[in-house]
């Protein structure tokens, strides 16, 4: 593959998964957010309850779908793109993501359709199963995702074979790598604080409207305490994830903070230009200090430049360094309005602090924007190699020509826009009309579910006995 | 351990043996719901289009479930016939994908648009269409062997692009179209019915046409295709097949004309579909990538091959339970107002 068709593909990869990431994460937190709306309406029969869950389960259902649309793209994208990096990994990753595609479908799709449809047609406790079973079913489609990537950052439980691919020796090794921990914790949270800043979002929106319903508030509250409680706790994570990715991949980190030269209490640099051909970071405001306080937890503390590695084992140090201080600095602001929100909920203000709701309003979309960033971080930074120190990213493309990928490229980016484009327009018009008291289950819709529905077979068989006489 | 007469029930076989099915669940599932895509501006109005669509609308999704099973399943347990293939096959294979993402929009999106339903309408055949066209290049790319050294693919980006690829990805699109037809005269009444009847009466005779006419120039591609299937005895043994094919289509001729059975052609279009399958696989083995890469030479350790296996013999079955539940449930015709639901 020629220089050109290879950034063209890592274009393509970024520019795919980019835009699938964001569907699945808001699937993870909702689905559990629906389960938990679920487990409230059971327990405690108020309806509120069971009008947001109708209200959040149709944007579910449209969000949902577009993961698993975007999601066979990715797919076929190994075997696309990266076909010497399917060839060597396969015999590795490929079961992992098997059983991803297993489990998911087995779980998702098969209680989906009780979940969306089975209101008035399935018993409540029943309807509550399936949906703890869908939130279920997305965090372990997280679990084989994250184990997938995760070895390829922090590989281990392989060996090599004469025709120079990984095989297995410990499947319990390949599964749970050093970081896999660490970025599972961070991924999920995520997912929770990303749809928090969402709900929390529409629920503002509608406030500033002036429609402060018992549901809207319910919601707005709801989603203020998983924010309030959430975030710090993820920073915390991040945190211990960085600790672990000093330990394992040192280069990604001085890429991320910026450092060139190895250095005794480095200091951290808050903004700057990280500038690879003059080998310094230009431009730069740091803290003395404490660079070295974060990561090493002592005032002068030991940080390793990215001197210490060849050139040409550099990450490209601007996209993980600015990405990274995009995620931090959202992460710090919903921490801090975390706390804004509880101090409002002290004194009572939650509901008619218009500036609180201006600001949960302008963080709605925070999550999606940091969860792309916290990717291009980890993603970026491990180059130039696919499998950390083991297989590049040059040896793993396909023998295919620069004007294949770019054509492609076009055509990807030309459907994704219209396609999901449409498909947010219509989550868009979902969000834009606040949740009624008796929220209608479902619009007038093929009794169907994305994936497959047994389910639906279920109900409707159900709905026509209720029907005879 | 290979050859054509010795089968041998290792890991491998068995895997390639799933995969084989799997991709012929989504075949003969998701190849009808393609065709009433392909079919659908043979409808007219919305009455009839949201028959049509409501016909399906229950399952289509399940049944693209096969795709993501075969497609995974090989780059889990053939890594190299997915390393070569795919480069081999790319624009199709984007293609296909991205028609599809298209289709299954257009199906979710035409039920909540108001003005923009037509659009939906055009996406929803075109999206069919194209990937329908797609697959069958693929299977023509296929059966006319690609171009491997080593360990990669090493033809040009247009190898694909032959006379015989575009007769295989015609002969699909109305294979699908045919499939479809069929499934319609199962499931709908009155016009609809009437019409699928109209359509599926030519489609018939074409289709079996254009099957006689791959199977007859498969044999020019490649050597060990003619031995195969002209070399003495052996065409006794794979004889039953062309003749039980041709059997069926004459049969599903006749119940198209005489238009009293309503469920028949369905089943004997599928059982066409199936024959052929089974045919293609005859001329496969035991290469996974034709001519070039046999199905052990393919296949991953043996570890990784037993790890997903006791996954998928679990799951696999569970899958075919409720899919098989949910085709039961939805047994019996559409009615006009939207039927099941």
């Amino acid at each position: 593959m020629t220089t050109t068709a290879l950034e063209l593909a890592r274009l393509q990869f970024a520019f795919t998964v980019a835009f699938h990431i964001v569907f699945p994460a808001l699937s993870i937190g909702l689905a559990s957010y629906l389960a938990v709306l679920d487990g409230l309406w059971n327990l405690t029969k108020r309806t509120v309850y069971l009008d947001l869950f109708n209200y959040w389960k149709k944007i579910f259902a449209i969000g949902f779908g577009m993961g698993v649309v975007s999601g066979l793209v990715m797919s076929y994208q190994f075997g696309t793109n990266w076909s010497v990096f399917s060839d060597k990994t396969g015999p590795v990753l490929g079961p992992l993501m098997g059983y991803e595609v297993l489990t998911a479908f087995f779980l998702e799709a098969g209680f989906l359709g009780v979940m969306l449809f089975g209101e008035g047609r399935v018993s409540p406790k029943l309807r509550l199963f399936a949906s703890c079973m869908v939130a279920l079913g997305t965090a372990i489609s997280a679990f084989w995702i994250v184990a997938v990537n995760s070895w390829m950052q922090t590989p281990q439980g392989h060996a090599l074979n004469a025709a120079g691919q990984f095989v297995p020796q410990d499947w319990l090794k390949i599964v749970f790598t050093p970081s896999f921990p660490y970025r599972f914790v961070h991924m999920v949270l995520a997912a929770y604080l990303t749809t928090a800043f969402a709900v929390g979002g529409v629920a503002a929106l509608h406030l500033l409207r002036g429609r402060a319903t018992p549901q809207v508030k319910t919601m707005f509250s709801m989603a203020l305490w998983m924010a309030a409680l959430v975030a710090p706790v993820q920073i915390l994570a991040g945190d211990m994830h960085g600790l672990n990715t000093l330990e394992h991949q040192p280069a990604k980190v001085a890429a991320m903070e910026g450092h060139f030269d190895s250095q005794d209490g480095a200091p951290l640099i808050l903004f700057g230009w990280p500038d690879m051909a003059k080998e310094k970071v230009e431009y730069e405001i740091a803290i003395p200090h404490l660079g070295a306080v974060i990561l090493t937890h002592s005032w002068n503390g030991r940080l390793r430049g990215l001197k210490e590695w060849p050139r040409d084992q550099w990450p490209p140090v601007p996209l993980p360094f600015l990405s990274f201080r995009i995620m931090v600095a959202l992460g710090f602001a919903m921490a801090g309005f975390g706390l804004w929100s509880l101090v409002a909920r002290w004194r009572g203000r939650l509901y008619d602090n218009r500036l609180l709701h201006r600001a949960a309003l302008a963080l709605g979309p925070s999550g999606f924007v940091a969860i792309v960033a916290g990717w291009t971080t980890t993603e970026t930074g491990r180059q130039p190699y696919t499998v950390y120190g083991l297989l590049t990213t040059a040896q793993s493309a396909s023998p295919v020509q620069a004007s294949a990928v770019g054509a492609s490229l076009i055509a990807f980016v030309l459907v994704y826009f219209a396609l999901f484009g449409m498909g947010l327009y219509y989550m868009g018009k979902l969000m834009n009309r606040p949740p009624l008291p008796h929220e209608p289950s479902l619009p007038p819709a093929p009794a169907h579910a994305t994936g497959l529905t047994p389910a639906a077979g279920l109900i409707v068989e159900g709905a026509d006995r209720e029907a005879r006489p | 351990m290979s050859g054509v007469s010795g089968l041998t029930f290792d890991l491998p076989t068995i895997w390639a043996g799933l995969i084989a099915f799997a991709v012929l669940a989504y075949v003969v599932l998701d190849g009808f719901d393609l065709g009433l895509g392909v079919l659908f501006p043979f409808f007219k109005g919305k009455a009839e289009r949201d028959e049509v669509m409501n016909s399906v609308a229950p399952v289509w999704d399940g049944n693209e479930t096969w795709l993501v099973l075969g497609g995974g399943g090989l780059f889990a347990v053939f890594p190299l016939a997915y390393a070569i293939i795919m480069p081999a096959l790319y624009p199709l294979v984007i293609g296909m994908l991205l028609a599809l993402a298209f289709r299954g929009v257009a199906f979710e999106f035409r039920f909540r648009a108001d003005r923009s339903a037509p659009l939906w309408d055009w996406a929803f055949w075109a999206g069919s269409t194209f990937a329908a066209l797609c697959q069958g290049m693929m299977l023509g790319a296929l059966v006319q062997g690609i171009k491997v050294s080593g360990r990669a693919y090493a033809g040009g980006p247009l190898d694909w692009l032959t006379p015989f690829s575009l007769l295989t990805g015609v002969a699909l699109v109305l294979g699908y179209a045919l499939l479809g037809a069929c499934w319609l005269i199962y499931k709908t009444e009155h016009a609809v019915l009437r019409r699928a009847f109209r359509l599926a009466r030519p489609l018939a005779p074409t289709v079996l046409l254009l099957i006689a006419a791959i199977s007859l120039w498969t044999p020019f591609l490649h050597q060990d295709y003619w031995t195969l299937w002209f070399g003495w005895p052996r065409d006794l043994l794979f004889a039953p097949l062309p003749i039980a094919c041709g059997a069926l289509g004459l049969w599903l001729i006749k119940f198209l004309r005489e238009e009293e059975r309503e469920g028949a052609p369905f089943l004997l279009a599928m059982a066409i579909f199936i024959l052929c399958y089974v045919g293609i696989g005859i001329s496969f083995h035991p290469y996974i990538v034709p001519r070039a890469v046999t199905i052990h030479e393919a296949a991953a350790p043996e570890s990784s091959l037993a790890f997903l296996l006791a996954g998928a013999s679990v799951l696999i079955p569970v899958i075919l339970i409720y899919t098989g539940y949910a085709y039961w449930v939805f047994r019996g015709k559409t009615n006009a107002a939207g039927g099941y639901h």
